[in-house]
């Protein structure tokens, strides 16, 4: 009886947390005729016209492109700069730690974004409106306190005695890490990485702000597609979740135990 | 670890800080100032939108929507974890499907409502096919605000509960087995379990999880942004609307003050609290 | 193979001055130990030593070179950790070959002198495995083999030991010392347990609070600890310590406290003439404490509390007045709780402490 109650349970949730995402996607391939047929609910063949119009006409295959340039910029600088910070704070013992620690936990609690305003005025000034740099600059400001706080958990998953023990055995700090704790802590840092990637892919109030032309795929929803027909606005949230759900189903695992899951 | 005297440790950080003050601390001087500075009063762009009223509507959308959402998603996101801790057979492969949203931007998840309660979407057309209603039920669209703002309210349900989930379920395994099982020795209940033990134990998560929440809540945007645009106006979405259609920083700055400063004081009342329960649990 | 001189080491973390005044001497291919309880600054010592902390002040030095700001790559020093380091994402062949690899050495000999290494330390078989798929001991083996591939200057080693469990502790002992001796390799090694400390150290340095207590060889500090401190922390049962009053009893010099009263011998009484005591902390091990007469004895008088029969030896814990005096007795004896005994101490085999100091008047 009580599995029965379970499987029912389980069936509800499913289908609660599925449905709208599978009915978006159903959407975005329906034909035009049929989605304003109103007798037709679900649709008698699929079409993937309304996708490659968005890709072709709409701007949206250079839209997908400026949020993947975006995103990788924005982990790429984050990681640069937030590496070493997240191997001092996981290897050095040293005054005003907990403070710069904290300071960093805090900047997560930031509503980064407020400061697409300023910084489109900023940027205005020296050239940067309206560009991508411009765009995975304000993104990084979100990243990176995620970065410096994930990876420094990360490294610290490593025990310091493997680095030590390079060390001790010929190699500097430098090249210890390097040679003996990054292939330990890559795994880890490339979920990361994703889900920082996706951190950027997602936003949508400061990419909408600080560009005109060279928007994000967000950004551009939000002004072009809402224009055109509802199904250009179905195809565009299929292209939107799609590449981020499949990031997240091949980095489950690591990203489970990130948040502190266990899944014995 | 290594102790290290002297400036070596902080150069680590030089780039980190550096990029941080630049882009986050700049901007939110900036916004001070931009909300204050206007041509004739320093208040005037605050006076802009509290003479017509707008800032005041637009302040009890987004407090009406966090004050629903929030609460609703602690206590669901509880009772799916408490489900899922189970671990009945497959509960895994529920794990992931609940971490779906995870993966969304609020855009999407906006245009998945849109796909169900638009004229032309899943609901209208079950609707007019059971033949329980002739022409199509509006949920969006002037006049039809109390029902876009529940069909805002349930989105955001749907997209932000996986969030609390993850936290909340990360904390209740945290829940050490042997309280839990002193308590079946004693004979508790379940619901004595739930209140006594577990509750107890989780509280740290889901105060973590509610304030965060309320903060993120406070910036809602792309949900009401592309469902109702102005109609169900919200903090964000007039910040956006002064800046990308007024062109008019100076009031969007106004905006993005309020929402600065609210955030400011969570943030504030988390640290507060997080202080008092370490010194609680250092003198117990 | 080097001499090790450390000369006044000092390491302060902020304010917590966990090396406070080192100065210690090793003799080349010596195995000298560390021991201390936690927080006595032993790892800090070793750490020092290897270069992965830099002294506050103070000199280190191998042989003539001044060693104190070396890198650990460049004090050509070995190590092994408590948790073995074994890293993980390499077979045991690559991790003992790795060191040889960093330096540049041609592949036959390293190839040479990991199997070798491998042999001496009895996992030929596992060269091909990865660190997870072996015990813990396996991947101590593997430790050590490591760190002697290079015949380093001193090899370190920081409590090897305590992740095994006891049986396999015992072996580990015997092997590590056979080895060192085999190597001739000058050797540092941290513990906390007196019983290693004891059966492998050819020196023993026994640290507390950030100093050096006592340096010397295990029977000397044994039988002549020069504090309170070091005589209950080396033996076990602990030393037995009794507060005493100095009385004087037909010309001879007596020690008295409540259920007790000890004779001196003529040197013990010289000595605490000369330092002019009237109080002082009486020590006596356990197995000092007979429960038959002997040639030279004095008194002890209690009740019987709890008795531990070990099997080859009986523990007896006597109520005297109100301390508790623990005599370590051979063979199985069964001894009735209440009872009364009197117990016979030898007299040669006491040691005495000042109160205040608590430094020992002997020696």
């Amino acid at each position: 009886m009580k599995k029965v109650l379970i499987l029912l349970v389980s069936v509800v949730i499913a289908i609660w947390f599925l449905s709208p995402v599978v009915l978006i996607v159903i959407s975005s391939l329906t034909p035009s005729g049929e989605y304003y047929n109103p007798s037709r609910i679900l649709p008698r063949s699929l079409t993937l016209d309304h996708l490659r119009s968005l890709f072709v006409t709409l701007g949206g295959w250079r839209a997908t492109l400026n949020s993947v340039q975006v995103a990788g910029m924005s982990i790429g600088i984050s990681f640069l700069f937030g590496l070493p910070a997240a191997y001092a704070l996981t290897r050095f013992v040293f005054r005003g730690k907990n403070a710069i620690r904290l300071g960093i936990l805090l900047t997560r609690s930031f509503p980064v974004l407020i400061i697409g305003i300023p910084l489109l005025i900023l940027y205005m000034r020296v050239n940067l409106s309206d560009t991508l740099l411009g765009v995975a600059l304000a993104h990084t400001s979100m990243v990176l306190p995620f970065v410096v706080l994930i990876s420094s958990s990360i490294i610290g998953g490593v025990s310091v005695e493997y680095e030590e023990a390079g060390m001790i055995f010929g190699l500097s700090r430098f090249a210890s890490f390097m040679r003996i704790t990054m292939p330990l802590v890559l795994p880890g840092l490339a979920a990361s990485a994703i889900f920082a990637f996706i951190m950027s892919w997602n936003e949508v109030f400061v990419a909408a702000i600080l560009t005109v032309g060279n928007r994000t795929l967000p950004a551009h929803i939000l002004n072009a597609a809402m224009n055109a027909p509802d199904y250009f606005k179905f195809a565009a949230g299929t292209i939107m979740a799609v590449p981020a759900m499949i990031f997240i189903f091949f980095t489950r695992k690591y990203l489970m135990s990130l948040w502190g899951i266990s899944l014995k | 670890m290594t102790y290290k005297k002297g400036v070596t440790p902080y150069l680590y950080f030089i780039p980190v800080i550096a990029f941080l003050i630049v882009f986050l601390g700049y901007p939110l001087i900036e916004t001070f100032r931009l909300a204050f500075t206007h041509s004739t009063e320093p208040l005037g762009n605050f006076l802009r939108v509290t003479r017509t009223g707008e800032i005041w509507k637009a302040l009890k959308y987004t407090l009406a929507i966090s004050a629903i959402v929030v609460p609703a998603q602690l206590v669901l996101a509880l009772a799916l974890a408490l489900f899922i801790n189970m671990r009945f057979k497959g509960y895994l492969f529920l794990l992931y499907i609940i971490s779906i949203p995870l993966a969304l931007s609020d855009v999407s998840a906006a245009l998945m409502s849109y796909s169900i309660f638009s004229p032309s979407g899943y609901i209208n057309k079950i609707l007019l096919n059971l033949g329980l209603t002739d022409t199509p039920i509006y949920f969006f669209g002037r006049g039809f605000e109390s029902r876009a703002f529940w069909v805002i309210v349930i989105t955001e349900i749907w997209r932000a509960t996986p969030l609390v989930f993850v936290i909340i379920l990360a904390g209740l395994q945290s829940v050490n087995k042997e309280y839990l099982e002193a308590a079946d020795v004693f004979g508790f209940s379940r619901w004595t379990k739930l209140r006594k033990i577990i509750l107890p134990i989780l509280k740290p998560a889901m105060l973590s999880a509610l304030l965060i929440r309320t903060l993120f809540a406070f910036q809602i945007f792309g949900v009401t942004w592309l469902l109702t645009g102005r109609d169900i106006p919200v903090l964000a979405g007039e910040a956006y609307y002064w800046q990308s259609i007024r062109f008019n920083s100076n009031v969007a700055a106004s905006y993005g003050l309020v929402i600065a400063i609210v955030s400011i004081i969570i943030s504030w009342i988390y640290l507060v609290v997080l202080r008092s329960k370490e010194v609680e649990g250092a003198r117990a | 193979m080097a001499e090790v001189s450390i000369q006044e080491v000092k390491k302060y973390f902020g304010n917590v001055k966990a090396l406070n005044g080192i100065d210690l001497k090793i003799e080349d291919g010596k195995f000298v130990v560390l021991l201390g309880p936690s927080g006595c600054g032993k790892t800090t010592l070793l750490r020092c030593m290897s270069g992965l902390e830099k002294v506050t002040e103070g000199k280190i030095l191998f042989g003539e070179k001044d060693v104190t700001n070396y890198a650990p790559k460049d004090r050509n020093v070995s190590m092994v950790f408590q948790s073995y380091a074994v890293w993980p994402h390499m077979k045991v062949y690559d991790n003992i070959a790795y060191p040889m690899k960093i330096k540049k050495f041609d592949r036959q000999e390293i190839e040479k002198r990991t199997l070798d290494t491998a042999k001496l330390l009895g996992i030929s078989e596992l060269l091909d495995r990865y660190p997870v798929q072996l015990s813990g001991g396996q991947r101590q083996r593997v430790a050590v083999a490591r760190a002697i591939v290079l015949e380093p200057a001193v090899l370190m080693m920081d409590e090897p030991l305590s992740n095994l469990d006891a049986l396999l502790r015992v072996l580990m002992r015997s092997e590590l010392k056979k080895l060192q001796e085999r190597l001739g390799t000058t050797t540092v090694y941290v513990t906390h347990d007196q019983v290693e400390a004891m059966t492998m150290g050819d020196l023993i340095a026994v640290m507390r609070e950030g100093v050096i207590q006592q340096y010397g060889k295990p029977e000397d500090i044994y039988h002549k600890p020069a504090n309170k401190f070091i005589a209950g922390f080396i033996g076990s049962p602990q030393m037995n310590f009794i507060d005493v009053q100095i009385k004087r009893k037909e010309g001879k010099m007596c020690l008295v406290a409540p259920g007790v009263e000890v004779e001196c011998t003529p040197e013990i009484a010289k000595k605490i003439e000369s330092g002019k005591h009237d109080r002082l902390i009486m020590g006596i091990r356990p197995e000092n404490i007979h429960h038959i007469a002997g040639k030279e004895s004095t008194t002890i008088e209690g009740k019987v509390y709890f008795t531990e029969r070990l099997g080859a030896e009986t523990i007896v814990h006597l109520k005297v007045g109100d301390m508790r005096i623990i005599s370590k007795i051979a063979g199985d004896e069964i001894f009735e709780e209440e009872k009364t005994m009197n117990m016979y101490v030898d007299t040669t085999k006491i040691r005495l402490f000042d109160p205040e100091s608590e430094r020992s008047i002997l020696d």
